[in-house]
């Protein structure tokens, strides 16, 4: 398979995953990622999606893929199973991201998580001037068809770490190109557009 | 009738039959001393012999998985929309092979054969055989074809049961186990099912404890209720509504016990088309096969211990509307699997057929088949 990632997000996840190690993803859509980890990192493990293409996109990308919906929780895997559970792009669209940010941390050592940033200035800006709900490059969806119920900042992600006890051991938020400019550093709530997190339980 | 065979057949087939003078000792504790097993072959197994694919059967299906064995044949072999040229289970690709389980009526050695120790047939006297007896006989089988690594064994329903168990007991000798709409062990209903068709085949008159064979008489009667039970448990509530909903077979209700619901034509033309061609003592002993089958047992009842010798590749698939075997029985052993970290696809399709969708053409289904078999064949260079 190619080296190139479309998804930027995919590149800075797999600079982070260790060689040789234990990956569930979890909304792992056509396998993109579990594919490119396991060719470049060894990695084994298992995909988790609910789209019916997706999966069998995922089996032609000879990932394993387990048919779930991560609404019902992760109950089918024991505590510590993985040593990274991933979840990229979905915890917006889950119906409960603190059950599901809890389960991520019960079964594997550490999570990562990626969401689009509600924090970004453009969706400030559409909100506080336009004075309608934003719509941007990383959220194109309109409020009333979104499948992203649950939208945050990145403060707000950073509280809900600390309240459930998890220590963050790295963050980063780049801009739509997932670039991860000097700016992005300094003010990554008001700049960023794409937060990624790395964290395990404090 | 096939006008012309269609090209994605494998065509017109011949049924072989293999012999085995070894006796197979059975789980139960007896021993068949010497059987046949009638099986059939569709594809080419290549140089290195590693294309082959067993596929396993069903309670009442057989070794006749596809095609047609003259152009007389109304309908092609059971599985026709997963097996062929092309098909998920590429027959250009793979050498498939089918047997009929011991035990059967179909051309292996079964109660309706002739025990040579007493010229009559079996009848009662064929011992009861379990899934590991026939993954041994299946096995046995393989060593005749010079087959020593399936490239995978498939199966549905009871068949998956089959490949599961093949993933246990001989964990070296194959690839892949694709397990469709099968589960673990059977529930208490099921088991109660199996035992109201029992019940119907034992007290019929023409039963005579099994030795029917010599009053030359069968029990149809019991077989044909047995038949239609078993296949209101292979639809959902949902196809049966969509299927037949209430329609009558004439306009008006005559208030008289003759077929009037298209429901009750259904199930009375299964039975029909069933009776004369399956054999009673084969439906009670895989109904038995059925009952007994959990590869946990021996493992303080801990399907994951169980699994722990598997080294196959697994794909797992079920059906929304199965209630026989639904999805949730899938999903204990997809937990089993990669809660010993081995390597496991797990597809739930959406479907209103139940148990029965397993044998029909539902797209995304026969899609993720395909593309996991297509794995497989790279995987071993074809």
């Amino acid at each position: 398979m190619s080296l190139h990632l479309e998804r930027a997000d995919f590149a800075i996840i797999a600079d982070w995953i260790k060689p040789g190690s234990s990956v569930l993803d979890l909304g792992c859509g056509d396998g993109t990622l579990m594919a490119y980890l396991q060719k470049q990192k060894q990695t084994r493990g298992y995909g988790i999606e609910i789209d019916d293409d997706d999966i069998t996109a995922s089996i032609k990308n000879g990932i394993n893929v387990i048919h779930m919906d991560l609404n019902e929780g992760l109950s089918e895997f024991d505590e510590d199973s993985f040593d990274y559970v991933i979840l990229s792009l979905t915890l917006q669209a889950m119906q409960s991201p603190e059950l599901l940010l809890k389960e991520m941390m019960r079964v594997g050592t550490e999570g990562i998580v990626t969401f689009p940033n509600f924090g970004n200035w453009k969706s400030r800006l559409q909100l506080a001037l336009g004075g309608r709900m934003p719509v941007t490059r990383s959220l194109p969806n309109t409020w009333y068809n979104t499948p992203n119920i649950h939208l945050c900042t990145i403060k707000d992600f950073e509280d809900l770490c600390e309240s459930l006890g998890f220590r963050i051991i790295e963050q980063r938020a780049v801009d739509h190109v997932h670039k991860s400019a000097r700016g992005l550093k300094l003010f990554p709530n008001l700049l960023g557009q794409i937060a990624l997190y790395r964290f395990k339980r404090a | 009738m096939p006008d012309v065979i269609p090209a994605d057949s494998v065509g017109i087939v011949t049924p072989e039959i293999a012999h085995f003078d070894q006796p197979l000792s059975l789980t139960s504790g007896g021993v068949i001393d010497a059987y046949d097993l009638i099986y059939e072959t569709y594809g080419e197994l290549n140089q290195d012999k590693s294309n082959a694919v067993l596929v396993c059967h069903a309670l009442s299906s057989n070794h006749h998985v596809a095609g047609y064995h003259s152009m007389e044949d109304s309908k092609p072999g059971w599985w026709e929309n997963m097996v062929g040229p092309g098909k998920p289970i590429d027959t250009n690709r793979f050498f498939v092979v089918a047997c009929n389980n011991l035990g059967g009526c179909y051309g292996s050695t079964g109660p309706a054969s002739i025990n040579p120790a007493t010229g009559k047939p079996f009848g009662p006297d064929f011992p009861i055989v379990t899934v590991r007896d026939w993954v041994e006989s299946q096995a046995r089988l393989s060593d005749q074809l010079g087959i020593d690594t399936w490239a995978a064994v498939v199966g549905g329903s009871l068949g998956g049961m089959q490949a599961i168990q093949w993933s246990i007991d001989y964990p070296e000798r194959l690839r892949h186990a694709v397990v469709i709409a099968a589960a673990p062990k059977l529930t208490a209903q099921n088991i109660a099912f199996n035992e109201v068709a029992r019940q119907a085949i034992r007290t019929d008159p023409n039963f005579h404890d099994g030795r029917y064979y010599d009053f030359n008489t069968e029990p149809d009667r019991g077989l044909r209720i047995a038949r239609m039970l078993g296949h209101i448990t292979y639809l959902s509530d949902e196809a049966m509504r969509e299927k037949f909903g209430r329609d009558l077979r004439d306009e008006k209700i005559d208030f008289d016990f003759d077929v009037e619901f298209q429901v009750e034509s259904y199930l009375r033309y299964q039975a029909d088309s069933f009776i004369g061609k399956f054999d009673a003592n084969t439906y009670l002993l895989i109904t038995k096969v059925l009952d007994y089958f959990d590869p946990a047992e021996n493992f303080g009842g801990n399907l994951t211990r169980a699994m722990a010798r598997a080294r196959a590749s697994f794909l797992v698939v079920s059906f929304t509307s199965d209630w026989r075997f639904a999805p949730s029985r899938s999903r204990e052993i997809v937990k089993s699997i990669h809660d010993n970290d081995l390597n496991v696809s797990y597809a739930e399709i959406k479907a209103s057929q139940g148990h029965d969708a397993f044998l029909m053409k539902i797209p995304h289904y026969l899609d993720v088949v395909a593309a996991y078999m297509d794995r497989a064949a790279k995987e071993v260079g074809i």
